[in-house]
Order: C-alpha cells, then sequence, then structure tokens
C-alpha cells in the first residue's frame, strides 16, 4: 500500500496479538460463496507517475481562452489567502466536530458562516451548509411543506432548470407535486415571472413558492410582488439567490422571503467541473426547527470561556432517525469556510466592487452585440451579470466558435424549447474589455 | 504545511498565551474574537479593478436596475486586512484537532490519512478552471477522469453500473432509494412496496432516508453475535418489503457471516439488497457487494479513499447498481462515445490517451425511466480527482493490503483492550471494534463521556461515542491502516491508563479535559436559548 507505516515485522507482531497465523484468517467469516473472485485494478504508481497521469488528463482539458458561460457556475478571482486558509490541515483533515473541545477552529468558522449569511440575506438564522444550491433549494422545498402542513409547490420556469429537475426529484420522494409558474419568455417579453401568472397557480394547497433572483436569465424578478401573492394563500416564498448580486439587490429579508436558497460556489470556490460547491440556506428564527442540517451555537464553558458547539440537534438523523428533519449528515463545511474567508477578504467594499464589475461587464457586453448588429437581447427587463441574447444560426455558431476556444455562453434550446437561437451570457469581474471585443470580433467572422 | 502544535490557553509553560490571547468580553473570557470584533470601518484586503470607461458608457445604454430592487445598506461583512484575516484563521486552526496532528480513531468515519498529491492533483488549473457545462469537446480530460474513475469503483464493488452525482453518502442512499422505488414502479409494486428494513445496529442516515423518500423504516433487531436476527428478517419480509439497508460490514464493525443467506432470503422476497458502503474500507479485494447480489451500494469517497473530511465535508458519495437498477441511475452519466473501453483503459492504466476516444455526457433522454439529478452537474469532481489519484497510487494490491492492515489493526485494539473494556461481541473484527464502557460506569460511576473527554487531553481524537445505540456506553474505535504500531501502543496505554484512572480516581476524569482550549461546554443552554449568529452590539439596532 502507497501510505503503510507497516513492516512486516510489524504485521507479525500484530497477528501474533490477535492469535492467528496470517491475514487471511481474519477474513473467514466471509462466506466462500460470495467471496470476491476478481479484482482486476491496474498495478500502484509512484508518486512522479501519477502525477504524470493526472498531468495527462488535465492536459486533455481545453480550456476556453474566452468564455462567457455561467449559468450557475461562475469563474471569479479566488482570493489566493482563500486557498491559504482552506489548505491548513487543521481544518481540512478534520471532521464533524462532534467533540467540540478540540473542535473549536471549525465550529467557530462555521459560526462567522453562519453569522454572514445571515447578514448577506437579511434573514435571521443560517445553516451549516448544504451539498449545493439544488440540494438547498430542494431541502427549502420540502422545509415549506413540513411547516405549512401542505404537498404541493410552484416553482417559476425562470428557476435555474437543474434546480428545478433536483427540487422534483427530492420532492418525488415523499410524493410533493410541483407545478409550474410559467415565466414571460415571448419574444420581447419581460423574461420574468409575473406575479399574476403565480396567482393563477397558487391557492392555500401551495406550501411555497420558488423563485430566483437574478433569475436564470439574469433578469430582475419582482420578488416583493412575488412574496404577496405566495403569502396571499398562506404559502412561503423559497427565494434562490446569487450570493455577489446581494452586494447590490435588496436582502431577500426585506422583501418577504421566507426561505433563502443559494449556490455558494461565486464565493471563492473554483469551478471545479461542478463541485464540489457549497449550498447555502437561510430562513426565519420561528422556523429554526424545521430547518435541515446542522446548525453551530454559542455557548461557555464551566469556567466561563465562550465556545461553539454544534446544537438543536434533536432535528437530525443521528438523533431523530425516521423522524428527522432530513437524512443530511456530511456537509460541505471546507467549502462553507472557503465562502467565510471570500467574504471576509473582500467585504462589504470589495463584494460590491464584483457586483458593480460584473453587471457592467455584462451590459458591455450586449451593448457590444448589438452595436455590431449581430444580436438582440432576448428580454426586456433589466438584468444583472447574465443576459439571454438573440443569434441567428446560433448553435451552429457556438460549436465553430467553441473551437476557436471561445464559449459563447449556454444554448438555451435544449431546457427550453421557445428559446431557440438564443444563448445565456454572463460576465464576471474576471471579464476583460479586450474578451468582449475579440468575442464580438470572431462572432463577426462566424457567419 | 506549518507544524502546529497546540497549546492551551493556560498552558503552564505560558506558551498557550502566544497562541492564544484571551480577552474578556462581558462576563466570558473569548479564545479568539469573532472576525467581527476585529471589523474597523475603511480597511480590506481584496481589492478590484474599476470598470474601464468605455466599458461604464457602454452600459449605460441598458435597463438598469430600480431602485426600490436595490439594497439600500451594505451588508454588515468584516472590515480586515488581509493580514489580520490570515492570523485570525491559522489561530482558530490552532484549535482544531485533525489527522495532521494527531491520531483520530473516529469509528465510521475512516479517518486514514489523506495525501498530499491528491491535493496536489484537484489543484491542477486543466482540472480547477473546468467549467461543469463547457463544451464536451473542450472537457474531454474531466470527462476522461470521471468515466475511469466510474470503471475504476465498479471493478472494486462488483457493480455493472455507477453514477458519481451523489454529493456525499447521506445522498448516496436517497439516490439508492428513489431507484429503488422507481424501480418496484416500473414493475407495477411502487403502491404495495412501501417498508424499507433497517437493522438496529444502522447509520440514523438510513431511516431518515427512508422516510425522505416516502417509504416506513422497520427495525429489524441483530442477534447475540451482532450479525441481523435471520429469523426477524424472514419474518419481515413480505410483499410490502421495498428494500432492505443493511450495512456491512455492520456498524460493529462485524462481517454479516450469514449474508449470502440475507441476500438470498431479500431477493426471494422480490425486494431490492441496498449495502451501506460506509465501512468499505474493511474489505476491498475480498468482497464485491454487487458479484454477491446487492443491487445497490453507495461509496463514500471521502473515507475509503481518502479525500479530505473537511471538518464534515465535502465527501462524494457515488452509487454502484446492479442491471436491472441501470435504468434508474441518475444522470447525466459520463460515457465513452467512441472507442474500445477495454483498450481505453488499458492505455490509461500505462499512462497514454487513446487516439480517437471521445468521451461525453450522455443525451438527457438516454434513459427515460431515470430517476432525475439530485445534484447540479457531475457530482463533487474535486473528490473524484482524490479518488482517482488514490486508487492509482496504491493500485489493486495496495488496496488489498489497506483493507488487510484497516482490520489488522482494528483487532490488535480489540485483543488489547479486551481485558480493560468489555466487548460486547469479541470476535474477530473487521475495521472497527465496539467496546463499552458500561464496567466503568456501573462499578464506578465514570461515563463513556468522561472517557472521551480524558482522551483529548492527550491530543488524540476519542473514539465515536454512545453509537451504535445497541451498545450501552458504547466507544466506537476505528484506527485505519494509516497509523503505525507506536499509535496503536500509545492509544492502548492510554486507554488502559484511562481504566485504571477510573477505578482510582474517578473524579479525575469527571473533570477532563483540563488542556483543550476550552472545557466541556454547557450544550444545554445552547439549545435552550439558541444563539446562531453574531449581531452587531448596538442597542437600537432594530435588525434581527
Amino acid at each position: 500500500m502507497a501510505y503503510s507505516p507497516h513492516t512486516d515485522a510489524d504485521r507479525e507482531r500484530m497477528l501474533s496479538a490477535v492469535g492467528v497465523t496470517s491475514i487471511d484468517d481474519l477474513f473467514a467469516d466471509i462466506p466462500a460463496s460470495v467471496r470476491a473472485t476478481r479484482f482486476e485494478v491496474p498495478p500502484p504508481l509512484t508518486e512522479q507517475e501519477v502525477r504524470a497521469e493526472l498531468m495527462r488528463l488535465a492536459g486533455r482539458n481545453a480550456l476556453p481562452r474566452i468564455s462567457f458561460l455561467g449559468a450557475g457556475a461562475y469563474r471569479h478571482l479566488v482570493p489566493s489567502v482563500v486557498g491559504e486558509v482552506i489548505g491548513r490541515s487543521e481544518f481540512s483533515t478534520s471532521y464533524t466536530p462532534y467533540q467540540p473541545e478540540v473542535s473549536q477552529g471549525t465550529l467557530q468558522s462555521i459560526y462567522e458562516f453562519q453569522s454572514l449569511i445571515c447578514e448577506l440575506t437579511g434573514m435571521e438564522v443560517a445553516s451549516a451548509s448544504h451539498y449545493d444550491g439544488a440540494t438547498a433549494t430542494a431541502e427549502a422545498a420540502l422545509m415549506a411543506c413540513r411547516l405549512t402542513h401542505r404537498d404541493r409547490i410552484a416553482v417559476s420556469s425562470a428557476v435555474n432548470p437543474q434546480v428545478r429537475r433536483v427540487v422534483e426529484t427530492y420532492c418525488s420522494g415523499p410524493g410533493i407535486e410541483v407545478v409550474i409558474v410559467p415565466a414571460d419568455l415571448r419574444p420581447g417579453g419581460s423574461g420574468l415571472t409575473g406575479p399574476d401568472a403565480a396567482a393563477q397557480v397558487l391557492d392555500a394547497g401551495f406550501a411555497c413558492l420558488v423563485a430566483q433572483q437574478p433569475n436564470f436569465f439574469g433578469g430582475i424578478e419582482p420578488m416583493r410582488e412575488l412574496a404577496d401573492a405566495a403569502h396571499a394563500v398562506g404559502a412561503q416564498l423559497v427565494a434562490v439567490v446569487e450570493p455577489t448580486s446581494l452586494a447590490l439587490l435588496e436582502a431577500p429579508g426585506d422583501y418577504g422571503a421566507d426561505i433563502v436558497a443559494a449556490e455558494g460556489q461565486p464565493l471563492g470556490i473554483p469551478l471545479s467541473y461542478g463541485g464540489p460547491y457549497v449550498g447555502l440556506m437561510a430562513a426565519r428564527m420561528e422556523s429554526v426547527r424545521q430547518m435541515p442540517g446542522r446548525l453551530v451555537g454559542a455557548t461557555s464553558d464551566a469556567r466561563g470561556r465562550k465556545g461553539y458547539v454544534l446544537t438543536l440537534q434533536a432535528r437530525e438523523q443521528h438523533i431523530r432517525r425516521e423522524k428527522a428533519a432530513s437524512n443530511i449528515c456530511t456537509n460541505q463545511a471546507l467549502c462553507a469556510l472557503a465562502a467565510t474567508t471570500y467574504l471576509t477578504a473582500v467585504g462589504p467594499a470589495g463584494l460590491r466592487e464584483v457586483a458593480d464589475l460584473s453587471m457592467i461587464q455584462a451590459r458591455h457586453l450586449a451593448a457590444a452585440i448589438e452595436a455590431a448588429g449581430l444580436g438582440k437581447r432576448r428580454f426586456s427587463a433589466p438584468y444583472f451579470a447574465e443576459v439571454a441574447v438573440q443569434l441567428p444560426d446560433a448553435a451552429r455558431r457556438h460549436a465553430l466558435l467553441a473551437q476557436q476556444g471561445i464559449v459563447a455562453g449556454l444554448l438555451l434550446e435544449f431546457e427550453y424549447p421557445e428559446l431557440g437561437d438564443t444563448v445565456l451570457l454572463a460576465a464576471t469581474e474576471l471579464t476583460r474589455d479586450e474578451e468582449i471585443d475579440a468575442f464580438v470580433a470572431a462572432l463577426g467572422a462566424t457567419p | 504545511m506549518t507544524t502546529v502544535t497546540r497549546p492551551a490557553a493556560d498552558d503552564p509553560s505560558g506558551r498557550g498565551a502566544a497562541f492564544h490571547s484571551p480577552e474578556v468580553v462581558g462576563e466570558l473570557t473569548v479564545v479568539e474574537p469573532l472576525i467581527f470584533e476585529a471589523s474597523h470601518p475603511g480597511r480590506r484586503a481584496v481589492r478590484f479593478p474599476a470598470a474601464s470607461d468605455a466599458a461604464t458608457s457602454a452600459a449605460a445604454g441598458q435597463p438598469s436596475i430600480p431602485a426600490e430592487q436595490q439594497r439600500h445598506s451594505a451588508p454588515r461583512l468584516p472590515e480586515v486586512s488581509e493580514l489580520d484575516l490570515l492570523r485570525h484563521f491559522n489561530r482558530l486552526s490552532h484549535l482544531n484537532h485533525a489527522i495532521d496532528l494527531g491520531f483520530y480513531p473516529l469509528g465510521s468515519c475512516t479517518m486514514k490519512y489523506n495525501p498530499k498529491v491528491n491535493e496536489w492533483a484537484a489543484r491542477l488549473p486543466g482540472l480547477a478552471e473546468s467549467h461543469p457545462l463547457d463544451p464536451d469537446a473542450l472537457a474531454q480530460g474531466s470527462l476522461e477522469l470521471e468515466w475511469l474513475l466510474a470503471e475504476l469503483l465498479k471493478e472494486i464493488s462488483g457493480f455493472p453500473a455507477l453514477s458519481l452525482q451523489p454529493a456525499a453518502g447521506a445522498h448516496g442512499e436517497l439516490t439508492g432509494l428513489l431507484m429503488a422505488r422507481a424501480y418496484h414502479r416500473s414493475r407495477g409494486e411502487g403502491s404495495t412496496r412501501t417498508k424499507v428494513l433497517v437493522p438496529d445496529s444502522a447509520h440514523g442516515t438510513n431511516p431518515a432516508t427512508a422516510t425522505m423518500v416516502g417509504f416506513t423504516a422497520v427495525t429489524i433487531p441483530s442477534n447475540d453475535r451482532g450479525g441481523i436476527d435471520l429469523a426477524a428478517l424472514r419474518a419481515a419480509l413480505g410483499s410490502d418489503t421495498a428494500a432492505l439497508m443493511i450495512t456491512n460490514p455492520s456498524t460493529l464493525g462485524i462481517f454479516e457471516d450469514q449474508i449470502d443467506q440475507v441476500l438470498a432470503a431479500v431477493k426471494g422476497a422480490g425486494a431490492i439488497a441496498y449495502m451501506d458502503g460506509a465501512n468499505l474500507n474493511a474489505i476491498l479485494g475480498r468482497f464485491r457487494p454487487g458479484e454477491a447480489g446487492f443491487d445497490v451500494m453507495h461509496f463514500n469517497l471521502h473515507k475509503t479513499f481518502s479525500t479530505p473530511h473537511g471538518g464534515g465535508g465535502p465527501g462524494a458519495g457515488p452509487v454502484g447498481v446492479s442491471a436491472r437498477l441501470a435504468p434508474f441511475l441518475p444522470g447525466p452519466l459520463p460515457i465513452l462515445a467512441e472507442g474500445d473501453p477495454e483498450t481505453v483503459k488499458r492505455n490509461a492504466w500505462h499512462g497514454r490517451s487513446t487516439p480517437g476516444a471521445r468521451f461525453a455526457l450522455e443525451d438527457a433522454d438516454a434513459r427515460p425511466s431515470a430517476i432525475g439529478r439530485v445534484r447540479s452537474f457531475t457530482g463533487n469532481f474535486g473528490m473524484f480527482v482524490r479518488a482517482y489519484a488514490y486508487i492509482r497510487s496504491n493500485g489493486g494490491a495496495g488496496l488489498r493490503e489497506v483493507s488487510d492492515d484497516a482490520v489488522l489493526a482494528a483487532n490488535y485494539l480489540r485483543v488489547r483492550l479486551a481485558g480493560s473494556f468489555d466487548v460486547p461481541y469479541d470476535r474477530v473484527c473487521k475495521h472497527e471494534v465496539v467496546l463499552s464502557g458500561r464496567r466503568q460506569k456501573r462499578e464506578h460511576g465514570v461515563s463513556t463521556l468522561d472517557m472521551a473527554k480524558a482522551i483529548l487531553d492527550h491530543r488524540i481524537h476519542p473514539p465515536t461515542i454512545y453509537f451504535p445505540l445497541i451498545v450501552e456506553e458504547a466507544m466506537m474505535v476505528e484506527p485505519t491502516e494509516t497509523e503505525s504500531l507506536e499509535t496503536l501502543d500509545r492509544f492502548v496505554e492510554l486507554m488502559l491508563g484511562i481504566a485504571t484512572l477510573a477505578e482510582t480516581a474517578p473524579e479525575e476524569l469527571k473533570q477532563a479535559p483540563r488542556t483543550t482550549p476550552v472545557g466541556r461546554l454547557d450544550e444545554a443552554t445552547a439549545a435552550r436559548r439558541p444563539d446562531l449568529r453574531w449581531r452587531r452590539m448596538v442597542e437600537a439596532d432594530p435588525s434581527p
């Protein structure tokens, strides 16, 4: 084994202490009829060979030289200090803080994480993390069902399709019906979820309305009106948000959101082909006992020293078993630490700069495409840092540009058949003017 | 990585003060202030460039966000310099125990060494900067890695099909039971097969998962040898059984030696056989659940395959399945769209790419019976990179030795500790041994909790305590294969010393821990008066 400390003499000593003559004796309890008959895993590699193999695979990825791909995962600056902190093996090689006396580092950092997410969302309580934004949203929807004792939910069609799929999968378990509220996706339409459309779907049988801000197309939804539509029938508003946008947009706690879910990847977590990321969840204090996931609380020891512990565990699977609020056990603590470090590193001014710059560059990009006469915005509503643009013959040109190392965002027709010849383009603070110029030039040269 | 010792704030040498500068806030002494308390308006760590004039003027013509939808006061994030930030988190890190600091025999969690080359690999820009929606043509490396890892995990587990998507063990359980239900529905038995049988020794996630999927969990007792009570299982199995979820080796660390009969009974009843793979580290190369007849198993890549536990995550929980469940796997799966699988694997095992091979994510409608997505994208890819590096480093022979050594170490601890502690199921164990502190409790009033706290004073993490629930005063010890004999012996000496202290000076154990940054914390008050977030200390602050 690559990492074994044992010499043959060590093994002999242990075998003789145990009172057996060979290791095989320790496996004699496996019935003969079900023992492994093959195990054809390739031979071991040395470190330099492993490195070469991983370099081979990394080299097989052709990272685009210009990309406007977002759609749920965004290329942001990861400050060096974030990698430094989460690289500390005191954080990375510990586990769930079951023994708080020797886990105060993890526990206090989670308490800080919870506090930061509350500050960002304007909510009262935040959980210690979920697998990703999609599972956090699904758990939020189930939580709304428990809180309202209802078994139908409404989801806007302008919520990220991957998130909707995960919500549907989770809801299929307990048999919760998912009804789609159609957003206005007509040509020249707003691209938003209309409060009237929501009201048309919602009735007193619904636990919640799930809406996304900014929505999947980057559009700024009328969240206050959507909250009113949900509350009018006693349903909750589950707001799915993008965390950097909260430097700029009204906080969910202020527009009446009852539960907030978010993908935390933009907060200092690398793209890494889709994971690990971190799901954020926040809610009102009155709902805390139906909240899934770990929570850390402050307390003290007998000598008056302040400390932190896992708390309100009566919600959780290891105590409640089949009556638990969720089956979640392992979460995404190290990614939550990355988000904590990121938010601390950028501070309120830096987060605002990220949001402003991302928004300006998205507008710059859309304006440049329109000015060159190459395409036009599909929707009329104000948008944050992502924009749907109609391009003639989009699929073919998208493929041709990819061959030049340019990713022209996401083709929307696979998820939205009514949005043919439309791409979803994202910008962040890392989007440079030269990239926009080069993209517009390449697009113009790819008829 | 810096080598760190962890002196307590009141270390008699005075060295602790250099690490922690306790200050008194209100009535409490604070080991390390919250980052919010170090905030000074105007300080910052990271800056971003200003938008160019060209960008700003181009953007000005686009619709702007109405004022009423904008935020009017900035979120109260801390304002600190980069150095202050780094010192804060470094000081926090000093308050943690971790594998890289000392022995961590936390049963059921497989706290083995996390090799550093895996970390190096996960941070390679070619992998770390790969966008999950990049066109397949630009992501051939990510897709090949996922495909190869899936092939290796299939070989290791004996399952013919596998999805990497689930993000953790419990998430894999959810996926597995959703597939079990989809399978029964496809046969017209969805409404009748409503029960999931779960042994009483199971992790809490098993019954919690059953509920999440809309099943009813039914508890099956264990027999006096620590296995499942076969007669009770047979009596419970019927046309209403959807699945049996069984952890093997069990949470008692015992291999189910009637597993062949268990599987026959479950199959005979038309139910799905689910194996919780939490304890796979014990049986690599010895028992392949898919080959033995299980229908589905989740892996915990953060246990058996050495990806760091991260203070609670991220993990990864791929699921392997039998042929009859393969149509239901969550997708999209990475596939080899062009090329011969055996050639591609043979080349990769020799570090070569295969000319003409093309990898892809399967089409959304490739398997219409699939249960749907269980998370975004294709899973915790960063964990896949580490697990792949780990499997390739060890190779088949190394993986077999991993289990051999893990089992040998656990049995060594079992025999060395058996005289001083009760071992309720004293037979050959697998990767972990469950002790009971009931003798110390009954005879000396010393609880397992007291003994665990005493262990903390020796820079060793205690075993998992009070689990499994069926063992009174349980201590679940999992040494793993990466701890040297000296470490194991030191642990034995410590445990024997604690057993002696329980007899001679029980009060001393009740005072433990003494050398940790904080002592035993008041968990009752934490739950009764939840303080779950920092609040600005301003009386007039109207915000929550």
